[in-house]
């Protein structure tokens, strides 16, 4: 029966104090004891609309009720059948805004932590026994997949249980997009990864690495000599937005995606043991409040400095970071400078950083995005004294692939045009999703858009 | 992984190889680079296509050691191979304008121009190559660059070999109307003050000119943007939108400024990596 608990049963972490300077996952992760007691809240519905709020559309209360009764490899059975990336979601899917905001224990307790026993069974299975993959490829119809991030890893890993040959093509010399250069260490384990990654391996997935298709293969050689009938583009978006400020160009200023890349994939963390060097002086200003931001100014902590700050022109009811990723930060001794808007980068004369120029702003009505209109307040202007700017202001898709593609058609925003709520872009057998198409949203939606894709591709080539 | 089917010393700091690399070779254009990996932990660099051969599947590329990870590119034998290798990045080279193109290569700079004013040369321009360095022994590739063009000049600032001065100094002379004549476009390859150089020289006689920018880099896709550049007072993405840009728009001062970001870093690197050298005897 299920038992009557107010809270969530919280996950241990480690001491803010210690973690903020190195790479060591903050979240530890239930125990066996910790998961079993929270499965316990779980109220059995009839109709578990919790499931709903999964973009991969887990059956929830099946892993659940399977941790409650202490069968952890049974649970583990119904996560990898449902979701190709279970330690990987568990550890990053907003599930306050998904699932657990459906969950029926929310409404008078808070809701049954979904996510965290999403990561525990993840875990457990990796840590205790992974499940045998026997899979067989055997039906004729190779599928390409363009990037390896959330959206292609989870297309791939679907239509690879389908029997389809499927091939992955990566620009970048190790797989994973986002999740290995965006990602920080601290909150997803490159180990986790490249566990998830090897996982997908054996259920046949070929990844190549260092191909840029529309550079070092065309789509039409992928689609004509190569003989793939269908192709997967997941390209995200990786190309990163500048405010068109003064003084963005000095040294010292960086855009999110750079800072993160130097550390995450090139291990500046490490340097000079590792070649990648990454500036970071005693004061680093972070702009922008997404979970972006957040890895980053927490980064930057772990690399050097001694101050890491969140510049941001709305409240912080308006900011896009999960909860979770702001508490942890407020927990490490970040200072957040709400309602604040970046008017220009100051620089010494070797033209290096020494300032951030901003102004303060107040709220007005709402914009287009539903959020307060940020206003700035006349003669308010001050300089803020900083060593790094790191801009996390957004990324718009990488325009690569649409340079050098013919007939696939894009919006104003550089988002492939896909018909009507499906994957299919405007050319035969070409599909997209994830943030190739969205623009920039998170994890758990490209993978959902990566399992959706896959059920369209094995329709258009079985049909 | 790219293998190494070749490896000869141009200078004793330049190295030209030839790379298994058929997919690469298969898709370059004149003007386009790779980025490479030597091992893990490495950097990856951008390094110019030199040239290609379609048939064969191999990329010449050149290095000249001036960095940790390029010293370590020095030491890759014949048979060894490149761990990554990525490519061909960046935007091929047009030239709108036809006639009398004019290269200008600075010490290493000279290769990148080896498929550029080949090409040219085979859609029907007139080629001039001016190959320009300290002195003769660090002139290279001199043969091959003088059956690729019409006329190979050289030049040395101590006038060990060809024209005693700057390859701005020759230039200079052939806009007055020295043979091989005026230039109605020139493209300059080589260290940033040379091209810089070149810039200045072209812009009076407003001679359309292009440079080909090497700033950092890590991805070379547009994903990290620390390639960027101003040019024409815009901000551009050396990756993606260049490498070539036109050369009297380029904001040199940023790009040489950026370019001296990690220069403390840079020694710290090599000192290591020639402590570690000494370490294991092999220095």
């Amino acid at each position: 029966m299920p038992v009557k608990r107010v809270e969530k049963t919280p996950m241990p972490e480690r001491d803010a104090v210690l973690r903020s300077h190195d790479f060591e996952e903050v979240n530890e992760g239930y125990g066996i004891a910790h998961a079993k007691f929270e499965a316990e809240r779980c109220l059995r519905c009839q109709d578990p609309i919790c499931i709903d709020g999964c973009p991969v559309r887990v059956p929830i209360p099946d892993f659940v009720h399977k941790i409650a009764a202490g069968d952890m490899r049974g649970a583990a059975e119904v996560l990898r059948s449902s979701n190709p990336l279970p330690a990987v979601c568990g550890r990053v899917c907003p599930q306050e805004v998904q699932c657990e905001e459906q969950c029926s224990v929310g409404i008078r307790f808070k809701p049954v932590a979904i996510g965290y026993l999403e990561r525990f069974v993840a875990d457990w299975e990796m840590q205790q026994a992974p499940i045998e993959i026997t899979n067989k490829l055997d039906r004729a119809e190779k599928v390409a997949i363009i990037g390896s991030g959330p959206a292609g890893l989870v297309c791939a890993g679907e239509l690879a249980r389908l029997g389809y040959p499927v091939t992955i093509f990566e620009a970048l010399h190790a797989p994973g997009g986002v999740l290995r250069y965006g990602i920080p260490e601290f909150r997803l384990p490159k180990d986790v990864l490249d566990w998830e990654i090897d996982q997908l391996r054996k259920l046949g997935v070929e990844i190549r690495c260092n191909v840029i298709i529309g550079k070092t293969i065309a789509m039409d050689e992928l689609m004509g000599e190569m003989g793939f009938s269908a192709v997967f583009i997941g390209t995200g978006a990786g190309l990163p937005t500048f405010m068109g400020i003064p003084g963005e160009n000095l040294n010292g200023v960086y855009s999110a995606n750079e800072f993160l890349t130097r550390v995450n994939l090139m291990h500046a963390n490490d340097f000079p043991n590792s070649d990648t060097p990454v500036m970071v002086g005693k004061r680093v200003a972070v702009i922008g409040a997404g979970n972006t931001a957040m890895d980053t100014v927490r980064t930057a902590l772990r690399v050097g400095a001694e101050q890491g700050l969140i510049v941001y022109r709305r409240s912080d009811k308006e900011m896009t970071a999960r909860v979770e990723e702001h508490q942890h930060a407020i927990e490490e001794g970040v200072e957040f400078h709400w309602l604040t808007n970046p008017i220009e980068v100051l620089g010494d004369e070797d033209g290096w950083v020494t300032g951030l120029k901003c102004v303060r702003m107040q709220l007005g009505e709402p914009d287009a995005s539903g959020r307060a209109r940020p206003i700035p307040i006349q003669g308010s202007e001050f300089v803020m004294p900083v060593d790094n700017v790191v801009l996390s202001i957004g990324n718009k898709p990488n325009p690569l692939l649409l340079q050098t593609t013919k007939g696939l058609e894009s919006n104003k925003w550089g988002c492939l045009v896909v018909r009507d709520q499906s994957s299919e872009t405007s050319r035969d057998h070409v599909f997209a999703g994830g943030d190739a198409v969205t623009g920039a949203a998170t994890v758990i939606l490209a993978a959902g858009a990566g399992k959706d894709a896959a059920g369209e591709i094995h329709a258009d080539l079985r049909g | 992984m790219a293998k190494i089917l070749e490896k000869r010393p141009l200078t004793p700091v330049t190295k030209l190889y030839k790379v298994d690399a058929p997919l690469i070779a298969k898709a370059a254009k004149p003007g386009q680079f790779v980025i490479v990996r030597i091992r893990e932990g490495g950097e990856r660099i951008p390094l110019t296509i030199a040239d290609y051969d379609r048939d064969a599947g191999t990329l010449t590329i050149v290095v000249q050691e001036v960095g940790t990870t390029t010293m370590q590119f020095g030491e890759l034998e014949v048979g060894e191979e490149i761990l990554d290798l990525v490519g061909p990045l960046g935007m091929p080279l047009e030239i709108p304008v036809e006639g009398h193109i004019v290269g200008v290569g600075g010490g290493f700079g000279a290769a990148a121009l080896l498929c550029l004013m080949r090409e040219l040369r085979a859609r029907g321009d007139t080629t001039t190559i001016i190959n320009g360095a300290r002195e003769k022994d660090l002139l290279i590739l001199n043969e091959e660059l003088t059956d690729i063009c019409d006329n190979l000049e050289l030049c040395t600032d101590d006038g060990s070999a060809g024209f005693h001065g700057f390859v701005t100094d020759r230039l200079a002379q052939m806009i007055d109307g020295d043979a091989p004549g005026r230039p109605d476009m020139v493209i300059a390859i080589g260290p940033m003050p040379m091209m810089r150089a070149v810039a200045e020289t072209t812009a009076a006689a407003k001679i359309p000119t292009l440079v080909s920018l090497d700033p950092l880099m890590i991805d070379g896709t547009g994903m990290c943007g620390g390639c960027r550049v101003t040019v024409n007072n815009e901000v551009k993405f050396a990756c993606v939108d260049g490498p070539f840009f036109d050369a009297h728009l380029v904001d040199f001062e940023e790009a040489v400024r950026r370019n001296k970001m990690y220069v403390k870093q840079e020694h710290e690197a090599k000192d290591r990596s020639h402590c570690l050298k000494l370490a294991v005897g092999q220095d």
